[in-house]
């Protein structure tokens, strides 16, 4: 059979899905985020949640994630996201609310707004894009910034003792009682992104069902501000940033 | 043994060229046009080898942009 008599209708297999629009993303070819939202979308289609979710949205590279999903969305100031996903959740608690944070967003500026929701336990997913850099600004060093790792303002490296130790965020989350799921996953490989789909799946209906607050990190990359190609950057990944932020489940108290 | 076939279908415009998913295909179907762009100036992907296509979906699940549609029969 030709690739034409293939492509018909009834043997499609994988399409984008609906709620991701044809709107073109602003963000660099290979970029990380891309593949969260398209997974974002089909999960709240698969659930059927479309008329009853909100997002917010942070400041950083997915500040314009409200254009590319069409669902209900608030754009937050900078890292208060989890601040205005809890008076979102507490005013409408019949809503799946999440938020969509970078690194700069949660794990810098807004490390007291990210901390004390997940303490409070409030009924929110949080996911959480950790690419080590601040992409959008052009590659400064993070919080989460490896150890000896070259960003623009570390030309040499980063060093620890003048800028400290990278931030684990997740691992930090995990001793909050709030929380109810904790995991880290990545979307480099088919496998990988099937794993992460279900990460944030189940987030999303800890959230729907009131269980406290689930976070999911995906560790991605940033291929123009590590200054590399798109699998490249995924293999620097491989071997550099799971080193220090291993994938996997941190925290579960869902009984399943 | 029943026959998988496959194929995909790139959108052209909304491929911005960034080789994820020609690194995943497993049997190297895909390949970025070594010259042919599109209007935002990027090699997009296509079929170099499309008997190979099983419609795995792999390029589908890593794709950034979504711009990946797969298709799959099976020939009894």
């Amino acid at each position: 059979m030709t690739p034409e008599e293939i492509m018909k209708p009834e043997n499609l297999v994988y399409a984008k899905p609906r709620l991701l629009n044809d709107n073109h993303m602003h963000y660099c070819p290979g970029c990380s985020h891309g593949v969260v939202h398209r997974l974002v979308a089909e999960i709240i289609e698969e659930l059927g949640i479309e008329d009853s979710t909100i997002g917010v949205a942070p400041v950083g590279c997915s500040v314009f994630a409200y254009n590319y999903i069409d669902i209900d969305w608030i754009e937050a100031a900078h890292g208060r996201a989890p601040a205005v996903a809890t008076a979102v959740k507490r005013l409408n608690p019949s809503r799946m609310v999440f938020t969509y944070q970078g690194d700069g967003d949660l794990a810098a500026i807004g490390t007291c707004e990210t901390i004390h929701a997940a303490n409070r336990g409030e009924n929110i997913a949080i996911i959480f894009i950790n690419n080590a850099i601040y992409g959008m600004t052009g590659g400064q060093m993070a919080p989460t910034t490896l150890e000896g790792m070259k960003t623009s303002t570390t030309p040499y490296g980063r060093r620890v003792d003048l800028n400290g130790y990278p931030l684990e965020m997740s691992k930090l989350l995990a001793q909050l009682d709030g929380t109810c799921l904790v995991t880290r996953q990545a979307v480099h490989t088919p496998a990988a992104v099937r794993k992460a789909k279900a990460a944030i799946k189940q987030a999303f209906i800890n959230s729907m069902e009131g269980r406290g607050t689930s976070v999911v990190e995906i560790v991605s990359t940033c291929n123009s501000g590590w200054k590399m190609s798109p699998a490249q950057s995924n293999k620097w990944m491989e071997e550099n940033m799971f080193a220090k932020y291993p994938l996997g489940e941190i925290k579960n108290t869902v009984k399943k | 043994m029943a026959k998988v076939q496959g194929a995909v279908k790139v959108n052209q415009e909304r491929c911005k060229g960034c080789d994820l998913c020609v690194v995943a295909c497993p049997l190297d179907v895909l390949k970025l046009q070594p010259k042919e762009v599109n209007n935002r100036g990027y090699h997009y992907a296509y079929m170099h080898n499309p008997e190979a296509c099983i419609g795995c979906a792999s390029c589908a699940m890593v794709c950034p942009d979504g711009c990946i549609e797969v298709y799959r029969v099976t020939n009894k």
